[in-house]
């Protein structure tokens, strides 16, 4: 038999899958290709203190191997989610990761208050969205800024808090550590990186907000090396993310550290690739002979290369 | 709405840069109205599917015909497919033009360019309840232009050529003064037309179908937002790939 499940602060999960924030929607659209009881987990849209609009159109872009995204962070608002989105997913046997977002200190700390009261199983703080002008992204490439958002959301509840890093820095190690000294429960890596495409003929960025995040395969070595040298330096768990879209990317971020995935823009080429990737991972963890996921955590060799 | 390998059962071209594709699977059966579309994967090259109209489907063959015209990487690699081919596609998406609910007697179509194709699914339909139709058909030169006769078997058609090479110089709003007594309208394609159809038409009921570029094609992504009209609307957009492609003109802000 093999052991598919990880238990992580505040999430006991079936198996390490699970969609990431902003491509799952809050999970209607997909419960009509399959059952969402099947997931790990569920990381929901992120919300914001009221609701957003987001940026202009158009905001996506394909790149080889991989999208730009400026979608804004576009949301009903904390307020809504509560009362008219988090109903829906409560019934399937699967927990709810809310993706808290915000312009400043008070609106995280107002979403993450809200959210403490709700459902939800954890809190994934989004101090790493690229394409929001206003705080957003300082909070997420500034250590300080960093430490006191992360704290004043664990105080602001008592759920389990995934700090999400931005993949926008020089050092990932130190903005790791200022969110585990402010008492994170765990990280979440890695967010979109920023890109940018013209159009030759226009002349002009494709995207309305001229620059987007970059997702997809494209970003995955990125996010394998942040996580390698993350998972050496801080203690805590890490929910990797980037480009996954078969098994072996499963188990290379299981390798490098991560405890658990979040398969993020595969889920617009193929609807049910979690689904997919949930049902094959029992096969393909013994066809490289591993038993658990568990043991696999970490896992990478340091090869010394002798002479 | 489902994802499956389709067969390709006939692609040819038909105007300049222009293709028809036939499709063959279970999921013609499954279309509800015209106007929904589908979301192609044309290959394992490109990251993001391609959304195409549905223009017909053929209960009997089971099968949806696409018409598209290249615009790019995406819809050049879709040329080289060939009959007998599998495709990976994604549908019946999207909400089409009402026809349940109309209340009209006689429709004017009005298309641009790639926005042609869903007007013919929305005139068979039309016509098979009883609705006259009327179309103006907007190319930008004579070698753009396909299934004019197709429309004419089933009521008036005016051509609108930006270059003037056939039928009226000019834009479909150029053509829009010469046609009356229609009672509803229903337009497909670039925004810059749906806006001037949508003030020239002021008071006229009517649909447009919209077009935008698409993340999920499911509604699940936000990339496809259009501004809501209504100031006090709870949500203050609408999804075009799920809510939409097609809206009442009122519904939103172009
Ligand atoms: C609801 C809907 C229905 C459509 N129906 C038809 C149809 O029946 N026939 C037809 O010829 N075309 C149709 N289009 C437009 C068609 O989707 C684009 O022309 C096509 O995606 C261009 O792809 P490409 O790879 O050739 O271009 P590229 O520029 O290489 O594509 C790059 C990216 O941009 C997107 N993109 C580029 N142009 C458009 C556009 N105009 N609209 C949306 N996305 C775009 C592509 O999907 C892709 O993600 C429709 C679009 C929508 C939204
Ligand atoms: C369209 C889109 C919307 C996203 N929205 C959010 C969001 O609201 N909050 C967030 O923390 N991350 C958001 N992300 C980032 C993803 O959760 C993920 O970190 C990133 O896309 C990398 O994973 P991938 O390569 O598998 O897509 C978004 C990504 C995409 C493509
Ligand atoms: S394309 Fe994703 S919501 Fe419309």
């Amino acid at each position: 038999m093999i052991d598919t499940k990880v238990d992580l602060p505040g999430l006991q999960l079936k198996n390490p899958v699970m969609p990431a924030s902003g491509c799952f929607g809050f999970g209607r659209e997909f419960a009509q290709f399959y059952d969402l009881s099947q997931l790990g987990a569920i990381m929901i849209k992120a919300a914001t203190a009221t609701k957003r609009f987001g940026n202009a159109t158009p905001r996506v872009a394909e790149t080889a191997s991989g999208m730009l995204n400026a979608i804004g962070l576009q949301n009903p608002g904390v307020d809504a989610i509560i009362d008219e989105e988090l109903p829906f997913l409560e019934p399937y046997n699967t927990p709810i990761v809310a993706n808290v977002a915000g312009s400043t200190m008070e609106d995280y700390e107002e979403v993450a208050a809200k959210l403490g009261k709700s459902t939800v199983s954890a809190l994934e703080l989004n101090i790493s969205c690229p394409n929001v002008k206003e705080g957003g992204v300082q909070f997420g490439v500034d250590p300080e800024l960093a430490y006191t958002v992360t704290k004043l959301v664990k105080e602001a509840s008592a759920k389990p808090v995934y700090v999400k890093l931005s993949p926008n820095v020089t050092d990932i190690v130190t903005m790791a550590k200022a969110a585990e000294e402010a008492g994170a429960d765990g990280l979440s890596m890695i967010n979109t990186l920023t890109g940018m495409r013209i159009d030759p003929f226009t002349r002009k960025p494709i995207i309305a907000n001229q620059t987007g995040g970059l997702s997809g395969p494209a970003i995955k070595p990125v996010a394998i090396r942040m996580i390698h040298q993350v998972y050496q330096a801080v203690n805590l768990p890490i929910i990797g993310m980037g480009g996954i879209e078969t098994t072996d990317d499963i188990i290379e971020y299981l390798l490098a550290g991560a405890s658990a995935v979040a398969v993020g823009s595969a889920n617009f080429k193929n609807p049910y690739i979690c689904k997919e990737l949930i049902d094959q991972l029992p096969d393909a963890l013994s066809a490289h002979q591993f038993s658990s996921v568990k043991e696999i955590i970490g896992g990478v060799h340091h090869q010394t290369t002798s002479t | 709405m489902q994802r499956e390998w389709m067969t390709i059962v006939a692609h040819q071209s038909i105007a300049n840069q222009t293709y028809l594709l036939e499709l063959q699977g279970s999921l013609p059966q499954f279309v509800e109205t015209p106007g929904q579309f589908v979301h192609i994967q044309v290959s394992d090259d490109f990251f993001l599917r391609r959304p195409v109209s549905i223009a017909d489907v053929d209960s009997d063959k089971g099968s949806v015909t696409l018409l598209y015209k290249v615009m790019g990487k995406g819809t050049d690699a879709l040329t080289k497919k060939q009959i007998g081919d599998k495709l990976d596609v994604l549908g019946p998406s999207g909400t089409g033009f009402p026809i349940d609910e109309l209340m009209t007697n006689k429709a004017l179509l009005i298309g641009g360019g790639i926005g042609v194709p869903p007007l013919y699914c929305l005139a068979k339909n039309l016509k098979a309840r009883g609705i006259e139709v009327m179309s103006i058909l907007g190319f930008r030169s004579r070698e753009d232009v396909f299934f004019t006769e197709k429309f004419q078997s089933l009521g008036d058609v005016h051509v609108a050529t930006n270059d003037g090479s056939m039928g009226t110089r000019g834009f479909v709003t150029d053509v829009i003064p010469q046609v009356d007594g229609y009672d509803t309208y229903f337009s497909c394609g670039p925004t810059v037309m749906l806006k001037g159809v949508k003030e020239q038409l002021k008071g006229v009921p009517g649909y447009i179908s919209i077009e935008e570029r698409m993340g999920c094609g499911v509604g699940a992504c936000f990339a496809c937002v259009v501004e809501c009209a209504d100031e006090e609307d709870t949500k203050g957009y609408r999804k075009i790939c799920s809510d939409g492609p097609v809206f009442r003109p009122e519904e939103v802000i172009l």
